[in-house]
């Protein structure tokens, strides 16, 4: 098992007619993923081919699901067209919406997560889980990738990873690649999006195939503050942490458009003694935080 | 972006809020034309992207346009909190019956957006939210459904502003939700909206931050920048499209992936103080693309930083292949010739990576140290750069 996404997830891609959305969709297929269609109203019934595979152009995420039971959308589209996108998904009620994309407006995704949490329809009461924007999406080793994640850095194991950053998710799944991970997600580094750390620690300590979690966050908002209450309260399985920015100066966005030290709030350090706090031990680099983790894995045999 | 109180009150105005006329003054002499220009007493308002500007010595009144010269010869290069300042805000003196807070934000916690307002304006509301938490409505905004007059009614009435100034006040904060949205701003605050002596609301202050996500539909935010506050390296970086943040150590630092710069820096600065405490000097994010002219560009700031002593390259290739990025180093050292001075330490892992470390080893660029590991990479940086002192 695994969470959010497994190797029977059918995965359709918005935006997979773009030169990223092509590149990327050719990456999800090599590493096993079951890609079912790409949607784009103007190239509807038309299909792209790939190395080993051609995967059809639906004309909506509606009749892509029809036709191919997909219950997964991967978003590549621009910044500018991500809002109606991820509605048009929500509103054909999908499972689960990866929103890759970069530099979206904040009051747009304000609004595609206020129409999620608002819409629960009969086919999908549940309603829409988002993860982003702004991140590289969801990988479930050996199973199925949705996003920008490379399949290549490790395989199957029994840690779980969420993080806030991408590039940081690669580094621990390269220190711990012998051991290997159950699913990974990016969150993103926004500072509005849809699944939260307190999300995804919660789906791994639901997850029989979890053993442990690796937590990454860096500074700005609470998210780390709130994951470190739902640790104290809720998670049972041992959670080793790692929080990047102590360097950071105050007011400035440090490439993350939601990694902002705003006055004396979302601070690395208030982050750190928050998860200390809940039990957690937190690596001061990601090595050492590897190396953690690496201790507790090897004395669950 | 976070703009000064004239650019914040100018967006207000085009949105319909009410706010009181004002000039602005980079000399004496022009504010001594403003305050002749509106006639009567006026206000000498200190321009800084910070708070706490009255009691820095930062507002006065002037009954005269002589007076207004003198007070702005004064405010004009203070300093307030770090901040010079280079313009003055020259405004008619209102007559202060009242005044309250309002702002909308951001809610990061709650992902939505959030309406704050207050009968204790004129203060600082952190201090009223600690203080008399009662007094400081919250009142959650769904993005969806936005603010009408009756949501704006709603907020006013939670903050029990007084009977008289309902209309007026709900008036101003549909403006003000309009302003907030259609400038796509992650906060509007009015500290202090007053009730002036003829019972009119009035945005008396202004405090404005854009997303700069959203330029995109608003071309005419970009002139909003204040390029003189800038570090010149960070307007060069911008010119460049890299995310540069100047720090003020001496390793100059470039990563990909904003999570692992962040993470490259504290490591750095861990390995500092085993070495004379040297610190990062920068933050440089090249992101995914880091072909040869992207990693020449970032070079070249960081090498034009006369602070830094040496640069640490750490690169995990995820989608980056890291032989394109080895063959981007030599490229770049190649391209900046002897404007190359500083020992370059490179860290590289991930896809590509065999190949990218053996074109660095044949390269063998007498500048270049290779690093196995990231914490590995920040020691010898550290250590490079301490014996630069």
């Amino acid at each position: 098992m695994a969470i959010f996404l497994d190797r029977n997830s059918a995965v359709v891609v918005q935006g997979m007619t773009g030169s990223e959305g092509r590149r990327h969709t050719q990456r999800m297929l090599d590493a096993g993923t079951r890609i079912v269609g790409g949607v784009n109203p103007a190239k509807a019934g038309q299909s792209v081919d790939f190395t080993g595979e051609s995967v059809p152009v639906f004309g909506s995420v509606a009749d892509a699901m029809a036709a191919t039971g997909a219950d997964v959308t991967v978003v590549f589209v621009p910044p500018k067209a991500a809002k109606p996108a991820v509605i048009e998904a929500i509103d054909a009620g999908i499972g689960l919406a990866v929103v890759i994309t970069e530099g979206i407006p904040v009051h747009d995704t304000a609004a595609f997560w206020a129409h999620a949490v608002a819409t629960g329809t009969a086919r999908n009461p549940a309603g829409t889980r988002i993860v982003g924007p702004n991140c590289p999406g969801v990988i479930s080793p050996g199973q199925s990738n949705a996003g920008i994640t490379p399949a290549d850095i490790t395989g199957p194991g029994r840690i779980g990873l969420v993080s806030k950053s991408g590039t940081l998710t690669y580094q621990m799944m390269h220190e711990l690649r012998d051991l290997g991970f159950s699913t990974c997600v990016g969150i993103g580094g926004d500072p509005i999006v849809g699944t939260t750390h307190v999300d995804a620690l919660a789906a791994f300590e639901a997850d029989p195939d979890t053993a442990a979690i690796v937590m990454i966050g860096e500074i700005g908002g609470d998210a780390e503050e709130r994951a470190a209450d739902y640790i104290t309260a809720h998670i049972t399985k041992p959670v080793v942490g790692y929080v990047a920015g102590f360097t950071a100066p105050e007011g400035k966005t440090m490439g993350h458009a939601g990694a902002i030290i705003s006055g004396s709030a979302g601070t690395a350090a208030a982050k750190k003694s928050a998860l200390e706090a809940a039990g957690v031990q937190v690596g001061k680099t990601p090595s050492e935080t590897a190396e953690l983790m690496r201790k507790i894995v090897t004395s669950l045999d | 972006m976070d703009l000064f109180e004239y650019q914040a009150k100018d967006l207000f105005g085009a949105h319909g809020v009410p706010v009181l006329p004002g000039r602005v003054a980079t000399t004496a002499a022009e504010a001594e034309a403003a305050a002749t220009e509106l006639d009567g007493t006026v206000v000498v308002k200190a321009q800084v992207k910070t708070g706490g500007r009255g009691k820095a010595g930062g507002v006065k009144l002037a009954a005269t346009p002589a007076a207004a010269a003198e007070k702005a010869g004064a405010i004009l290069g203070m300093d307030i909190k770090g901040h010079t300042v280079h313009r003055v805000l020259v405004t008619p003196a209102s007559e202060i019956a009242e005044e309250y807070y309002f702002s909308f934000l951001l809610d990061r916690t709650n992902r939505t957006f959030l309406a704050m307002a207050s009968v204790e304006g004129g203060m600082d509301i952190e201090e009223v939210a600690a203080t008399k938490p009662e007094a400081l409505a919250r009142v959650p905004i769904d993005p969806l459904d936005g603010v009408d007059a009756a949501k704006a009614r709603e907020i006013v009435t939670a903050a029990r502003f007084p009977a008289e100034v309902t209309d007026a006040a709900t008036d101003a904060v549909v403006a003000l939700w309009d302003a907030f949205v259609g400038e796509d701003a992650t906060l509007v605050e009015v500290n202090p909206l007053v009730r002036d002596g003829a019972g009119a609301i009035v945005a008396l202050d202004g405090k404005m931050t854009l997303d700069a996500n959203a330029a995109f539909r608003h071309p005419g935010h970009a002139e909003l920048a204040d390029v003189q506050a800038q570090d010149p390296l960070e307007v060069r970086a911008a010119e460049r499209d890299l995310n540069y943040v100047k720090l003020d150590g001496q390793v100059g630092i470039i990563g990909n992936g904003a999570g692992l710069v962040m993470s490259t820096l504290d490591v750095v600065a861990y390995a500092g103080q085993r070495h004379g405490g040297v610190t990062p000097a920068n933050f440089l994010d090249i992101g995914g693309g880091a072909n040869a002219q992207v990693m020449a560009d970032g070079l070249d700031i960081i090498l034009g930083d006369p602070d830094v002593r040496s640069v640490f390259v750490n690169v995990f290739g995820g989608i980056t292949a890291c032989d394109q990025v080895a063959t981007g180093i030599v490229q770049a050292l190649e391209i900046l010739g002897d404007a190359a001075s500083k020992p370059l330490v490179v860290r590289l892992d991930g896809n590509n990576v065999a190949e990218g470390r053996a074109i660095l080893a044949q390269a063998a660029h007498p500048l270049v140290t290779m690093a196995d590991t990231m914490d590995g990479g920040a020691d010898t940086a550290a250590e490079l750069a301490a014996q630069g002192v």
